[in-house]
C-alpha cells in the first residue's frame, strides 16, 4: 500500500444513487448504490472488490471508469481528476483504462469479425499505421491464448471462453495502465473460469498493469488480488490482505461470506445469515449489516461504523465489535470456529 | 393510478398544442391568411375585418394565442364557397359519417375478433389459412379498389343496390361493408398474433398441465391476457376509419365529413379544411387518451409506463 | 454458450458464408414467396424499361379507337388492354404509372427511414428535453390519421411532385424513430454499445458502426412493411384526384378516372387496381417473410 501521491487509481468517497419508481403511484425513491466509498489501486497491483449481487460493485466499477459520475466524492487517475463522460478528454483516457465484462458475447459486437473488434481501441485512437494495428492484434491475441485464425471469426461462433479471451485481448491492445474487470468469470463454464482466472493472473504480473477485480467469488479474488475490499450495501467493510481476510475475516459478515465457502471433506460450522436480503431502497440505520447480524449490539443499530484500522494488526473494518467498542451480543464462540 | 391519468392528459394536450400549432405554421407559410382564408376574391372590406379580428396587425406570437383562442371558442373562419361558418358546415356533415363509422367500427369488431381468436385456436388449420388469407387480402386491396368491386358487382352487374347517394339505409350498406372489411381484418390478424404470442406462455402451459379443461385456459388466461394488446390498436383502427371514411365517401358520394374534406382541399376552401383537421385531430388525441386510460385500468402491469408502440 | 442459434450464426459469417446462406434461403422460399418475389422482379423491370416497352406513349390519343375493348373481353391486338375515354392505350399508361408508383414509394420510404432512423438515434443519444420533444412528435403523428395531415398539407402548399413524394416520406418515420430510439437505448445501456462507448468511440461511430448495422435487419423489415402502404396512400390520394395531377399518372390516377367509366368499361380501372393489390400483397408477404426469418423478436 503505497502513498497516495503514487496511487494509479484513488477513488475518495464516492456515491451514487438512482431513483426508482415503485407502485401505484409513482413515488420516486433514492436507491443508494454506491454510499461513500473510497478506494485506491497501486500501479500493478490488484485490488479485489467482493459482495453479493446488489451491494453496488459493478456501479463501484463504472463510476472509477468515469461511465457514469458520482453523485459525491471523486476519481483520481493518475493525479488528475477525471474529465466528465463523453467529453473529448475523457475519451481519450480511455485508451489507459479498459474493462472486461461479465457476459463477453453481450460485450462484442455480433456482426463484426472478433479481429476488427480487438482492433476497434486502436482505430478509435488513431494508434499506428494499418499494418502495425494488424501486427498488434496478432500480438495482443496470442498473448490472451486466442489462434491467428480466429481473427476473422464471429463471437457467436465462438467458445465462452475464448470470446472472454477476445474482450480481454480488446482490453488489452492499447497496453492499458488499469483494467477493471466486472465478474469476468462468472458468466463462463465452471471449468474455463480457472483458465481465463489464470490469464488475467498472468497478464497482470507481465503487464505491471493495475487492476480492479469485481466479483462474488471469494476464492477467485483471493487467487488474483494483492488486496481485497469486501461490499455491503454500497459501502466498504473489510480491507485486506486476502489470505489475511479469507483465514481470519475480520468483519461478522466477511465471517459469514468466508464460512460458505466450502472445503471437500472438512464440517465447518457455517454462519447462517438470518433476515432479509439486503435492499439498497431501504437501507438499516447504523450498521447496515446489523438486522442480519449474529453479534449485533444497541450500538450497531444506531451507529454508523468507520473503516479504519484494527488496533491488534491494522486490518481495516467497520464493525463496532471487531474494533471492541462494543460487547458482542451473543454466541461470539460459534464465529471463532469457523 | 392518479399520476398515469395526468401524465397521460398532460401527453394528450401537448398533442392538441402541437395540431394546433401545425396548423398555425402551415397556414402562415402559405401566404396571407386573409387571403386564404376568405378567398382573393373577397372584398376588401371583410378581409379587412378580418384581418382585425384575426389580429393580423399584431406581432407573431400574439398571433399565435389569439389563434388558440379563435380555435378554442370554434371561429374557424368561414367557407368560400357559401360563407357560412365553417365549424357550422362541418358540423352538420358529422351525423352522416357516424352513421357509416359506428357500424363500420362495430363490424371491425364482431367479425375480426372472434375470427382472430378462432384461427389461432385452430392454427394451420383451414379455417386459419382463410382467415389469414382474408386478413391479407383485406390489407393489400385498398378500400376504394374493394369499394368500387362492390360497385361494380353488386350494383352495376347484379343491380342489388344502390351504388351512390343517401336516399335510404340501403345505400350505407355498401360503404359499411367496405369500411368493415379492412379494419376486421387488420384486427383478425392483431387477435391472432396476440393470441398465438399468450397461448405459447409457460403460464398457459401450466394451467393446461394443472388439469384445467381446455376451454377454461382459453376463458380465464388465454382471452383475457390476448384483450390487453388488442385494446392498444383500437386508437389505430379508429384512425384507419376515419382515413377510410375520407375515401370511402367520396367514392359513394355520400355526404360526410370526409367528402367535405375532400371536396374542400380540391377547392382549397381552406376553413373549412382547418376545421376538420383540427376536429379529427382533437377527436384522435381524446380518444387515444380514453384508450390509454382503459389499457392502464385493464393490464395489472401498467405502473405509469407508456404502452408499448402500436405496432 | 448454447445461444447460438443457425440464422444468427449465418447472418453473421463471412461474406461468401453469407452469400451461400442467402442462397439457402431463397432455395427453401415458399412457392407464394416466390410468385410474390417474381412479380416484384416483374414490376422493377418494367419501372426501369417504361420508355422501352410501351407501346405507345402514355399521353397519345387515338380518337379513333376511344374505349376499345382489351383482348381478354374480345379487342383487337393493337390495345391489348383496350383503350380509354380518350382512345390512349391502357398497357402503356399503366406501365408509366408502375413507374411513377414505385418511384415515389421507393422515394418516400427512403426518405421516411432516414428521418425516422436519425430522429430516434438524436432522442436516444441526448436523452432528456430532446428526447421528450422527439416522443412528443411521435405522438402527434401517430395519433392523427396520415391521410388527413397529407390533405391538409396539400389543401395549404397545392401540389407538386416533389412535395409530394416529401410529403409521403413522413408517413411512418414515427416507426423507424420508435425502432432506432428503443433498440439504440437498449443497446446502450448494455452490452457492445455501452462497451464501444467504454473504448472511448464517438456517436458517429458507435451510431453508424455498430448499433446501425444491429438495427438494420429491423428497420429492412420496417421498411417492407411501410413500403406497401406508401404505394396505397398515393394511389388513394391520387385516385381522389389529390395526388399526381395530369398530365402525369399514377395508378391511383388512372383508376379514379376509370371511376368515371365504372358501368360502361371497367377494364380502364380493373387493370391498375389488380397492379396496386398484387404489389402491395407481394410486398408485406415478403415483409412478413423477411420478419419471421430475420427478426423473430418484431411482432
Amino acid at each position: 500500500m503505497s502513498a497516495g501521491t503514487a496511487d494509479l487509481l484513488e477513488a475518495r468517497d464516492l456515491a451514487r444513487s438512482y431513483t426508482v419508481r415503485r407502485g401505484l403511484l409513482g413515488r420516486p425513491t433514492a436507491v443508494r448504490a454506491v454510499d461513500g466509498i473510497s478506494l485506491r489501486v497501486a500501479r500493478g497491483e490488484t485490488l479485489g472488490l467482493v459482495g453479493e449481487s446488489g451491494c453496488g460493485k459493478s456501479t463501484t466499477a463504472r463510476l472509477v471508469l468515469g461511465i457514469e459520475p458520482p453523485d459525491t466524492g471523486s476519481v483520481i487517475f493518475d493525479g488528475n481528476a477525471m474529465p466528465p463522460s463523453g467529453t473529448a478528454a475523457w475519451a481519450n483516457l480511455r485508451r489507459r483504462m479498459q474493462m472486461v465484462y461479465q457476459d463477453p458475447l453481450a460485450a462484442l459486437d455480433r456482426r463484426l469479425a472478433v479481429g476488427v473488434q480487438i482492433a476497434e481501441p486502436l482505430d478509435i485512437h488513431r494508434i499506428g499505421t494499418a499494418a502495425e494495428r494488424e501486427e498488434r492484434v496478432a500480438a495482443v491475441m496470442a498473448e490472451v491464448g486466442l489462434q491467428p485464425h480466429h481473427v476473422a471469426r464471429h463471437p457467436q461462433s465462438l467458445s465462452g471462453g475464448q470470446r472472454q479471451r477476445a474482450v480481454i485481448a480488446r482490453a488489452l491492445v492499447t497496453n492499458p495502465d488499469l483494467l477493471v474487470c466486472d465478474e469476468p468469470i462468472s458468466a463462463l463454464d465452471v471449468s474455463i473460469q480457472a483458465l481465463v482466472l489464470n490469464l488475467l493472473t498472468d497478464l497482470q504480473e507481465r503487464l505491471k498493469m493495475g487492476m480492479l477485480f469485481v466479483s462474488h467469488d471469494l476464492r477467485a479474488v483471493r487467487q488474483i488480488s494483492q488486496r481485497v475490499a469486501v461490499m455491503y450495501l454500497g459501502r466498504i467493510v473489510e480491507e485486506g490482505d486476502p489470505d489475511a481476510v479469507l483465514h481470519d475475516p475480520a468483519h461478522p459478515y466477511t465471517q459469514a461470506l468466508v464460512s460458505a465457502i466450502p472445503h471437500p471433506g472438512k464440517t465447518t460450522n457455517r454462519v447462517i445469515l438470518q433476515g432479509d436480503p439486503p435492499n439498497p431502497a431501504n437501507r438499516p440505520t447504523g450498521c447496515a449489516f446489523h438486522p442480519r447480524c449474529p453479534v449485533a449490539t444497541a450500538t450497531c443499530r444506531t451507529e454508523t461504523p468507520e473503516l479504519k484500522p484494527r488496533r491488534s494488526d491494522g486490518r481495516r473494518v467497520a464493525c463496532h465489535i471487531a474494533h471492541g467498542e462494543a460487547a458482542a451480543a451473543r454466541a461470539p464462540a460459534l464465529l471463532e470456529t469457523c | 393510478m392518479l399520476h398515469y391519468l395526468l401524465s397521460r392528459l398532460l401527453r394528450a394536450a401537448v398533442s392538441i398544442i402541437m395540431v394546433v400549432t401545425f396548423v398555425f405554421v402551415v397556414l402562415r407559410m402559405s401566404g396571407d391568411p386573409a387571403m386564404v382564408i376568405m378567398g382573393a376574391d373577397a372584398p376588401p372590406e371583410a378581409i379587412d375585418a378580418f384581418r382585425k379580428s384575426w389580429g393580423l396587425d399584431q406581432p407573431l406570437w400574439i398571433q399565435y394565442f389569439s389563434f388558440f383562442e379563435a380555435v378554442f371558442s370554434g371561429e374557424l373562419g368561414r367557407s368560400m364557397r357559401d360563407g357560412r361558418d365553417a365549424m357550422a358546415v362541418v358540423l352538420e356533415r358529422v351525423p352522416s359519417t357516424l352513421a357509416l363509422t359506428m357500424p363500420a367500427f362495430l363490424v371491425n369488431l364482431i367479425v375480426g375478433v372472434p375470427a382472430g381468436v378462432y384461427a389461432a385456436l385452430h392454427r394451420n388449420s383451414l379455417i386459419d389459412r382463410c382467415v389469414m388469407v382474408m386478413a391479407v387480402t383485406g390489407f393489400a386491396v385498398p378500400s376504394f379498389i374493394l369499394a368500387m368491386l362492390l360497385v361494380l358487382i353488386l350494383s352495376v352487374n347484379l343491380g342489388w343496390l344502390p351504388s351512390a347517394g343517401q336516399d335510404s339505409w340501403l345505400n350505407a350498406i355498401l360503404p359499411i361493408a367496405t369500411m368493415g372489411f379492412g379494419g376486421a381484418a387488420l384486427l383478425a390478424r392483431f387477435t391472432r398474433s396476440a393470441m398465438l404470442e399468450v397461448l405459447g406462455q409457460p403460464y398457459i402451459r401450466t394451467a393446461s398441465a394443472k388439469g384445467l379443461p381446455w376451454s377454461a385456459v382459453v376463458w380465464r388466461h388465454a382471452l383475457q391476457n390476448a384483450a390487453i394488446p388488442t385494446i392498444t390498436i383500437i386508437g389505430f383502427m379508429l384512425g384507419g376509419l376515419v382515413a377510410g371514411a375520407v375515401v370511402v365517401e367520396s367514392v359513394f358520394s355520400w355526404p360526410g365529413v370526409g367528402r367535405l374534406l375532400v371536396i374542400s382541399v380540391a377547392n382549397r376552401d381552406l376553413a373549412i379544411v382547418q376545421a376538420i383537421v383540427l376536429m379529427i385531430a382533437i377527436t384522435m388525441v381524446a380518444a387515444n387518451m380514453i384508450v390509454d386510460v382503459l389499457y392502464g385500468l385493464v393490464d395489472p402491469r401498467m405502473h405509469g409506463q407508456a404502452r408499448p408502440a402500436r405496432r | 454458450m448454447a445461444d447460438t442459434t443457425s440464422s444468427t450464426a449465418a447472418a453473421g459469417g463471412s461474406p461468401m458464408a453469407r452469400l451461400r446462406s442467402l442462397l439457402e434461403r431463397l432455395n427453401r422460399m415458399p412457392i407464394l414467396i416466390t410468385i410474390a418475389f417474381l412479380w416484384l422482379v416483374l414490376m422493377l423491370t418494367i419501372a426501369v424499361s417504361a420508355d422501352l416497352i410501351s407501346p405507345y406513349g402514355f399521353t397519345q390519343m387515338d380518337l379513333r379507337n376511344r374505349l376499345s375493348l382489351p383482348v381478354f373481353m374480345g379487342g383487337s391486338w393493337s390495345h391489348v388492354l383496350g383503350t380509354d375515354e380518350l382512345g390512349r392505350d391502357v398497357l402503356s399508361r399503366l406501365i408509366t404509372s408502375i413507374r411513377m408508383s414505385l418511384l415515389i414509394a421507393f422515394g418516400a420510404t427512403i426518405i421516411g427511414a432516414v428521418i425516422g432512423v436519425m430522429l430516434g438515434f438524436v432522442a436516444a443519444h441526448f436523452r432528456g428535453i430532446v428526447e421528450q420533444a422527439v416522443l412528443a412528435l411521435v405522438d402527434f403523428s401517430a395519433a392523427i390519421p396520415f391521410l388527413v395531415l397529407a390533405l391538409a398539407v396539400l389543401a395549404f402548399f397545392g401540389n407538386s411532385l416533389v412535395l409530394f413524394v416529401c410529403l409521403l416520406g413522413f408517413h411512418a418515420w414515427e416507426r423507424y424513430a420508435r425502432i432506432a430510439r428503443g433498440l439504440a437505448i437498449s443497446g446502450r445501456m448494455h452490452g457492445y454499445a455501452a462497451a464501444v462507448h467504454q473504448l472511448g468511440a464517438s456517436p458517429w461511430r458507435l451510431y453508424g458502426r455498430h448499433i446501425l448495422p444491429n438495427i438494420a435487419s429491423t428497420l429492412i423489415v420496417s421498411m417492407t412493411l411501410a413500403f406497401p402502404e406508401i404505394i396505397l396512400l398515393e394511389s388513394g390520394l391520387s385516385f381522389l384526384g389529390l395526388g399526381i395531377q395530369p398530365p402525369g399518372t399514377s395508378l391511383g390516377n388512372m383508376v379514379g378516372f376509370g371511376r368515371e367509366y365504372l358501368s360502361s368499361a371497367p377494364w380502364i380501372m380493373l387493370a391498375p387496381a389488380f397492379v396496386i393489390t398484387a404489389t402491395a400483397l407481394c410486398v408485406s408477404l415478403l415483409g412478413d417473410w423477411l420478419r419471421d426469418r430475420l427478426d423473430p423478436t418484431l411482432s
